[in-house]
């Protein structure tokens, strides 16, 4: 085996990777919750959408234009050397969802970011996680001009099952944001340990 | 990130959008023998022994970025996408590539279905806390 130049330095880390998926509305907050405790400006990647997007991409009147790109945002924040967790904003549009699939597979669960004047805007996203049965929380996101209602009428609204957490939250508050991945966290664990339960007994 | 001259003449700006078109870097294919989907956050690192990648004529010069890229420190799918400003499909097909060439390896996060384990959520619940 050929070492060559490799003495120079140490070889790098290889972390654990974790990730949380941030969903919601066009508009209602989910790169300002990244960049919020992101260790980085929120990144973009994109993915080309040609062929496999066609059936459901409609692009009459821009027939000219095949391809379409999705982007998503996310961000980083190293815990330990050895252990990172990745923040992604999902694509808004709904006809996006294949990269949803790709996306939640292997998360750590979902934050929906649900904004109280266009509730209904988070509704999917509230659907695609409850029937894959990814642990997800709803954080509110305070805006300033908005009206405040009682967690319990907004849970109603959105017909929420008793187990899933919701908060109130500001989006651009560090604290906030933290407090709302430590919850979607902890009811990962909780949804867990259950699992664990019902497998066993 | 020292682009060594190549690329310093353009006479373009990025306005003008990718003079490539992104698939053309893989020969266009859209994925890669042997490799199953990358996840975004898999883990690339170089091998210790990739030293020259740059004379290695069959690379082209985004596999020898993703070579440089993950030597120092390692680097997800995601971010090499970002970094290099390239569809993540194309990132994947690249990675396999060198994958196949033994110039760096992947780190598969953990598999879907099978949380990670309970120690580990208490590690990231307890380092959120600390931030």
């Amino acid at each position: 085996m050929i070492f060559g130049r490799s003495e120079r330095g140490k070889p790098p880390v290889e972390p654990v990777t974790l990730k949380i998926l941030v969903a919601g509305g066009f508009g209602v907050g989910k790169t300002t919750l990244v960049g919020a405790v992101s260790e980085i400006r929120p990144l973009r990647t994109e993915e080309l959408l040609t062929e496999a997007g066609r059936p459901v991409d409609d692009t009459s009147g821009v027939e000219a234009k095949n391809t379409t790109t999705v982007a998503m945002d996310f961000g980083r924040i190293t815990l330990r050397e050895d252990l990172v967790l990745y923040l992604f904003g999902t694509p808004g549009q709904e006809r996006f969802w294949f990269m949803w699939d790709e996306l939640s597979e292997g998360a750590l669960g979902a934050v929906v970011l649900a904004d109280t004047r266009r509730l209904e805007d988070c509704f999917a996203a509230v659907d695609y996680f409850e029937r894959r049965s990814i642990p997800f929380l709803v954080g509110v996101n305070c805006f300033d001009d908005a009206a405040r209602y009682p967690a319990e009428d907004v849970r109603r609204a959105l017909d929420l099952d008793d187990h899933v957490p919701l908060v109130m939250c500001d989006a651009r508050d560090r604290e906030a944001v933290k407090e709302v991945l430590i919850g979607v966290v902890q009811h990962a664990m909780a949804q867990a340990s259950e699992r664990r339960a019902a497998v066993t007994t | 990130m020292s682009a060594d001259g190549q690329g310093s003449s353009h006479w373009f700006d990025d306005e003008a959008g990718p003079v490539v078109r992104p698939y053309a870097m893989t020969r266009g294919r859209t994925t890669s023998a042997a490799q199953h989907r990358l996840d975004l956050i898999a883990v690339v690192v170089t091998e210790p022994h990739a030293d020259d990648p740059e004379d290695d004529p069959t690379l082209s010069p985004e596999h020898v970025d993703i070579v440089g890229l993950c030597r120092d420190s390692s680097q997800t799918v995601a971010e090499l996408a970002a970094e290099l400003d390239l569809p993540i499909g194309v990132v994947r097909v690249l990675v396999g590539d060198l994958v196949a060439s033994e110039l760096v390896h992947v780190n598969r996060p953990v598999p879907p279905a099978e949380l990670p384990d309970e120690s580990i959520l208490r590690d990231v619940i307890n380092g959120l806390r600390a931030l």
